[in-house]
């Protein structure tokens, strides 16, 4: 059961309502695409994945990225549950998409820097801290149901 | 992982931004390493670790210092850093797992003071330079 304080939850939630889903989701699969090239390997349907150009421009490299985020945006509203709110969506990658939970930590760590990238001095080291928690509890949720 | 002619390029460009600011960005990378992920903490029983700390900001000076340098011999990082490795090796044996978590800090604190130079292409470049950088240091480990 994880905990959260009062004052974690609020950090959170403030960033998150700041949040363009739809930019901020684009730029973070984007950028996991680009920094990781590795983890193309889920995309081969994708089309155009030939430069960080043609990457960042891709129209479903976008929509993932918004599908993707706004999901995100499930655990933040369910801090307390995150959990349950990705118990099914932790045995579709695994059985469905094959996905080694590791990719989950690697698209954590760059949401953070696409947040500090947008927030700026906002993103005070205690936002970073509670966003690291939060990135890390999202992908142990999403690998638990791996068998 | 070998660094390409485009990744020097692009790491000697991003590094020139931070020259002047070695303090200021190496004290803020360490408090964001020490809050982010406090067992870093462990490696520092010796320090006062508040916000504003003189050895805070000295040793953050020192660590972007020593990161400027790796970028000033990108073709040779190892012979660059060969003193900085013993030292972790024989001495400091730091475990190679937080080299990553300082990585990710110091991605952040360039991310927050030169986000529109840290294009996707430059963070691309300015990763592998980091795992490079740690690579090296922890060579001599056994």
């Amino acid at each position: 059961m994880v905990h959260w304080t009062a004052e974690e939850k609020q950090l959170i939630t403030s960033i998150w309502s700041k949040v363009n889903v739809e930019e901020c989701g684009a730029e973070a699969l984007a950028r996991l695409l680009i920094v990781y090239p590795w983890t193309q390997r889920f995309f081969a349907s994708f089309g155009n994945l030939s430069s960080p150009t043609a990457i960042t421009g891709n129209p479903k490299v976008r929509a993932h990225g918004r599908k993707v985020l706004t999901s995100f945006g499930e655990a933040v509203k369910n801090l307390d549950n995150i959990k349950a709110t990705y118990s099914k969506l932790s045995e579709l990658h695994c059985d469905k998409l094959h996905v080694d939970p590791e990719n989950f930590r690697l698209l954590g760590d760059i949401l953070i820097i696409v947040l500090a990238s947008h927030f700026a001095e906002d993103f005070t080291p205690a936002c970073q801290f509670a966003w690291q928690k939060l990135v890390g509890i999202v992908a142990h949720a999403l690998a638990r149901r791996y068998h | 992982m070998v660094l390409s002619a485009g990744d020097k390029t692009n790491v000697k460009g991003i590094m020139s931004k931070i020259g002047g600011h070695a303090e200021q960005y190496g004290a803020e990378t360490l408090e964001r390493m020490f809050t982010t992920y406090p067992q870093t903490k462990t490696y520092f029983p010796h320090f006062d670790l508040h916000h504003g700390s003189a050895q805070i900001k000295s040793h953050g000076k020192k660590v972007v210092t020593a990161l400027i340098e790796a970028a000033n011999h990108i073709d040779d990082i190892a012979s660059a850093l060969s003193k900085l490795s013993d030292l972790h090796a024989q001495k400091l044996r730091v475990d190679p797992v937080n080299f990553k978590l300082l990585g990710q800090c110091f991605l952040v604190v360039v991310a927050i003071h030169h986000p529109s130079a840290l294009t996707p292409e430059v963070h691309a470049s300015l990763d592998k330079f980091l795992c490079a950088v740690g690579t090296v240091l922890t060579a001599k480990y056994r």
